[in-house]
């Protein structure tokens, strides 16, 4: 028998797949994993700052997150720093932060590491509806969106030139993950998001001949590694949010195993420079 | 031949496609280019010479509104559909990507629109390719199959035959101009090479920074030595440009003028520049003759040694 409290993580745990194979694709086409890294890492200090102000939980995360997106847009826009030092900085500042201002908290009890690792048992109903609306949200969105985001992935010029506003697309993108890790952290962990995120999505590249196959691959294999890992969490008592991941990772290894065409995926920039004559 | 409105939507035919007037863009405090200016009409083509880092792509994404211009301005037709073929193009291994998808990249397509563009640029036996798989031949025709296959008033082509051996580089200069004939678009081509143009193109601009000289190319059959040179099918396609500057651009990047004197910028109305911006025509080059006492006729030869090397 199945306790109540699985199936509702099992309930939320396929929704979150379903939405995050679309956005998953994306991280990894735009070779965003660390950036999504550090947006998720942002997510406790949007945890702390909710239990200082008495905030809604997803509502202060999502905030975080958005806001730490949109400040790595303008740093970099302005070039103060390279992208790889900003993201290094804001990643890890954000996560310390959060970490000193919940150790503060004194008063509080956190289960610190249910957010950091994710907690089935956290899951409540009012989750369900929040992981389920949210997601049928960032789906329409993202269906939505889909021309200029993959267009101004190819190249963002190219979809400005041809009217496709990829400025505009982006910002969406932005909150979009932004919202994702809201509803992401209490099953999967704030430290784990991203992996959700790029393992299934790495794992459908394999079997999938367009970028639309690819993006509803990458949802049914994230339904698998949920599956499988809040079993594996359940059987062996382990914290949800690592064994989905490694139940992701071992999907992505099997993948591997009968197809041994093409190992790992570097970039293949087209065209090589021009020839001179 | 007819010409065929390349989109439903009515442009106006009498003026030009786009304008760019006295055009400059600014990056970090340096001019990447500057007074710049042309048009490009219907069935025009305009071809951009330079040397690289010369402000050639810079230029071209003013006219097509890529980037706003920091001083001057650009004037294009409400409504203007733009093909655009970028320089550099890098789509990452994981994005899944066939040759018949690409087509549809940044609008829908009728399946037929999408086979008469594969089959225009000869590339419709690679439609259910992967991208990252093609050839640097293939990859461009399949790039200008896709800006083609949209239809647009207006075609940007950033180095269109980069990657492509010299009969390559004849047939998708071939394939351009009838692009040309059977729509009737303007083209905006970018080249890398500083002497060999399209024969089709209309006007040659040649960029430093600044608009070093503009004109129009001379046919190759003219010259009995680039004739023996390239053959005779090249000849129709290709055709010699030969540069005409009142200036000389020094290897430091400064640049020295005809009265002698020598400063950090080069533009249109920094006083050096005797007959360009002063005739209202708006035309920036002159001829020179050995009584025009300028003194440094660097034409091909100076441009050669002095900017090849620096690029
Ligand atoms: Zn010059
Ligand atoms: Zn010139
Ligand atoms: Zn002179």
């Amino acid at each position: 028998m199945l306790d109540d409290f699985f199936i509702r993580a099992l309930v939320a745990g396929i929704g979150l797949a379903i939405t995050v194979g679309p956005l998953g694709c994306f991280v990894i086409w735009r070779r965003m994993a660390y950036f999504g890294d550090t947006m998720a890492h942002s997510a406790l200090l949007g945890v702390a700052l909710s239990l200082l102000f008495d905030l809604n939980l997803m509502l202060s995360v999502f905030l975080v997150a958005a806001g730490v997106s949109l400040l790595l847009l303008l740093l970099h826009r302005r070039g103060a720093l390279s992208t790889d030092a900003l993201l290094g900085i804001l990643s890890h500042s954000t996560l310390s932060i959060g970490l000193v201002l919940v150790a503060f908290m004194s008063w509080v009890r956190i289960d610190l590491i249910g957010f950091l690792f994710g907690d089935i048992l956290a899951v409540s109903r009012a989750d369900i509806d929040l992981v389920w609306g949210g997601g049928i949200l960032v789906l329409f969105a993202i269906i939505y969106l889909w021309r200029p985001l993959l267009a101004s992935t190819v190249n963002h010029e190219l979809a400005e030139a041809e009217g496709l506003q990829p400025q505009r697309a982006r910002l969406f993108f932005m909150l979009l993950m932004a919202l994702v890790i809201a509803i992401a952290m209490k099953i999967v962990g704030i430290l784990l998001i991203t992996s959700l995120l790029i393992i299934p999505a790495a794992t459908a590249r394999r079997f999938a001949s367009s970028p639309e196959i690819m993006a509803v691959l990458a949802s049914l294999i994230g339904v698998l590694a949920v599956t499988g890992g809040l079993f594996g969490s359940l059987h062996f008592d382990t914290p949800s949010g690592p064994s989905i991941v490694v139940a992701a990772l071992g999907l992505f290894v099997l993948s591997l195993i009968p197809f041994g065409r093409r190992a790992a995926g570097g970039a293949m920039t087209h065209p090589t420079s021009g020839g001179q004559h | 031949m007819s010409l065929i409105r390349p989109s439903d939507h009515k442009l106006s035919d009498q003026k030009p496609l786009v304008v760019l007037k006295n055009a400059g863009v600014r990056r970090n405090g340096r001019w990447l280019v500057r007074g710049v200016e042309f048009s490009i009409g219907r069935g025009e083509i305009v071809t951009l010479i330079g040397p690289n880092g010369s402000g050639k792509s810079t230029t071209a994404k003013a006219a097509i509104g890529v980037l706003k211009p920091d001083e001057g301005w650009v004037e294009r037709q409400p409504g203007l559909k733009v093909g655009y073929v970028p320089q550099k193009l890098a789509i990452d291994w994981t994005l899944p990507l066939t040759v018949e998808r690409l087509m549809t990249l940044t609008g829908p397509l009728k399946a037929g629109e999408i086979a008469d563009a594969l089959s225009a640029t000869g590339i419709s036996h690679l439609a259910r390719a992967e991208v990252q798989h093609l050839s640097g031949g293939e990859f461009q025709r399949a790039l200008l199959a896709r800006a083609v296959a949209r239809k647009p008033d207006l075609l940007v082509l950033d180095e269109p035959v980069q990657g492509v051996d010299f009969t390559g580089e004849i047939a998708l200069y071939d394939l351009i101009k009838s692009i040309r004939n059977r729509t009737g678009c303007g083209i905006l081509l970018i080249s890398h090479d500083l002497h060999m143009v399209m024969a089709a193109t209309d006007t040659v601009i040649c960029l430093n920074s600044h608009v070093c000289c503009r004109g129009t190319p001379q046919a190759v059959s003219q010259s009995p030595e680039y004739l023996k040179l390239f053959g005779s099918r090249a000849a129709k396609t290709l055709a010699v440009y030969s540069h005409d500057h009142d200036h000389t651009h020094l290897p430091d990047g400064r640049v020295l003028h005809a009265d002698g004197s020598i400063t950090d910028h080069c533009h249109p109305d920094d006083g050096h520049h005797h007959g360009d911006r002063a005739d209202e025509g708006g035309d920036l080059d002159h001829s020179h003759g050995p009584d025009c006492g300028c003194g440094h006729h660097s034409r091909l030869q100076g441009f050669d040694t002095k900017e090849r090397d620096r690029a």
